[in-house]
């Protein structure tokens, strides 16, 4: 029963915090309610026993992503005037867009069906949840079983972050840099150094 | 005689009650300790200056974080008319809050914890990572500049300095092999984990300070150049709280600090004459004497100095130390799940 209450509270609150970010006005309040939106997910996944994915959702999106979010956003000069400037002029091209868009998702909604072996899986779910914590199922399902695959998917992952840090740096020149390695092997006499009794100063 | 009082109530109601009641009793004395953390923050950064600090106020000035509260409460509290209302009074909430709601994991004792669950380190981890919004929609809503600069740097730090204190945790958490706050402290009834990872023991505490923008790293509250950073036009008691939530912020790490390297309530040397809560006390007062003892030390960090030591020195430096931790519990099997 209270169970089910706090699981209407959270999903509620997902869905209108979720409509508030597309229809917030200003960009900073849109992530903000993100922010709210991700912590209702968080609390579903709680409810749903998935503790690791639930603090994992709250490190990763909460915590770094909706971060940067924020960041970016904020820094932004928006002109609203300018935004809403030639609406109805994009409205029946965008309209289409959407319905195209929106007569796909119920298709699919009304065409899914879970696979028989999926069902059996959800009765009885492989390890047992009753003795093993679902951090130790996740961590043996990623680092053990399917090793060669996870390390393949961050391997890609660095290409693409090494990738885009290469496209994007460029060195200009006449730009003073600080040289740590160069500071600390500066000869000892360029500085003195005195030990200063307490209480008298130099 | 309890028995007799719960009876009086639906079960559902009771357990209700008994939550609230352990939450009042965790948050009373943490209020009390962070009030005199104050005092004592004055006190030894004075006799280190070679001055006397708060010494007017009631006997050796033991009142003077009181008479400080009473101030800030009677004080007006001003809304600037350019701020974005909502947000500029939800802000120093987010912050104090957040500072609170750790403090559900943080085990006191041998079960003395409010909710002892699996995933502690991560909840502490996850919840700690939100003191960012406070001071960056603080520095967002006040829609002043320099309040803006000082919460633009407090955001870039403070996610930077996260990356490195995971991979501390990792190291911790592969030794230790649960997540669970507790289960860490017991792992280490034969060593304290300070012995075997004491480089990340100091990078730890330097994270630490990082984190909870505390000389030498508290550039997103320069005074020299951002006059105050991101609470500059706060007054009264929002500006109270963002000042609570930060020495609470200060316990947090220190009470973390003796959970994952000094054995937390465990007694050192067998000494286990006083009970563990005393002694789990003891090391968080140790850790907040090293960051006041730091504040008085060290001179502030250049922000670029700030970001380089963060990226290029903690950062690959933890993760070195995890590859280490697993080889060598790998080499002595003592890898949890292993023996």
């Amino acid at each position: 029963m209270s169970t089910a209450l706090i699981f209407y509270l959270f999903a509620g609150l997902t869905v209108a915090s979720g409509a508030m970010v597309v229809s917030a006005r200003n960009p900073v309040h849109s992530v903000l309610w993100l922010i709210l939106c991700f912590f209702n997910t968080a609390g579903l996944f709680l409810l749903l026993g998935a503790e690791f994915l639930a603090m994992v959702l709250v490190i990763v999106y909460v915590g770094a992503v909706a971060v940067l979010f924020l960041f970016v956003v904020m820094m932004l000069d928006v002109n609203r005037a300018e935004l809403r400037a030639g609406f109805l002029h994009y409205l029946p091209l965008g309209g289409l867009v959407g319905a195209v868009l929106l007569g796909e998702l119920v298709a699919v909604a009304f065409a899914w069906r879970p696979s028989e072996s999926a069902e059996g899986l959800t009765r009885a779910p492989q390890p047992d949840p009753m003795q093993v914590t679902n951090t130790q199922a996740l961590g043996h399902l990623l680092y053990t079983d399917y090793i060669f695959l996870f390390q393949t998917a961050g391997l890609i992952l660095l290409v693409a972050m090494i990738g885009a840090i290469l496209l994007t740096h460029r060195r200009r020149g006449g730009v003073r840099r600080q040289v740590i390695a160069d500071q600390i092997a500066r000869s000892p006499r360029s500085v003195e150094l005195r030990k200063v009794q307490s209480g008298r100063g130099i | 005689m309890l028995d007799l009082v719960a009876a009086q109530f639906p079960p559902v109601l009771w357990t209700l009650i008994v939550i609230v009641a352990k939450i009042v009793v965790i948050i009373l004395p943490l209020l009390v300790v962070m009030a005199y953390l104050v005092y004592a923050e004055r006190k030894v950064i004075g006799s280190m200056h070679l001055r006397k600090g708060p010494n007017v106020v009631g006997p050796l000035g033991l009142l003077q974080p009181f008479a400080d509260g009473v101030k800030l409460f009677f004080k007006e509290t001003v809304l600037p008319t350019s701020a974005n209302r909502g947000i500029y009074l939800f802000a120093p909430m987010i912050t104090f809050i957040v500072a609170l709601v750790v403090w559900a994991v943080i085990p006191f004792g041998d079960g003395l914890v409010l909710a002892d669950i699996n995933v502690g380190i991560l909840y502490v981890f996850a919840v700690s990572s939100l003191g960012v919004y406070g001071v960056v929609m603080a520095g967002w809503a006040s829609n002043s500049r320099y309040a803006f600069l000082g919460a633009l740097r407090s955001a870039a730090q403070m996610v930077s300095y996260e990356v490195s204190i995971g991979l501390i945790l990792v190291s911790v958490l592969v030794t230790a092999g649960s997540l669970n706050l507790s289960a860490i402290v017991r792992a280490q009834e034969e060593m304290w984990f300070v012995l075997p990872h004491l480089p990340l023991f100091v990078l730890f505490i330097a994270s630490g300070l990082a984190e909870t923008n505390r000389s030498p790293f508290d550039l997103p509250e320069c005074e020299s150049e951002l006059v105050a950073g991101y609470n500059v036009e706060y007054s009264a008691m929002p500006f109270a709280l963002f000042y609570l939530g930060e020495y609470i912020n200060m316990l947090v790490v220190g009470a973390m600090t003796s959970v994952l390297f000094l054995g937390g309530w465990l007694a050192p040397f067998g000494w286990t004459f006083l009970p563990g809560p005393v002694w789990f006390f003891a090391k968080v007062c140790l850790v907040m004497f090293i960051f006041i003892w730091v504040r008085a030390t060290f001179p502030r960090y250049r922000y670029d100095q700030l970001m380089r030591l963060g990226w290029k020195v903690f950062l690959p430096f933890s993760l070195i130390w995890v590859v280490l931790t697993a080889g060598t519990l790998t080499a002595l099997g003592r890898l949890p799940g292993q023996g």
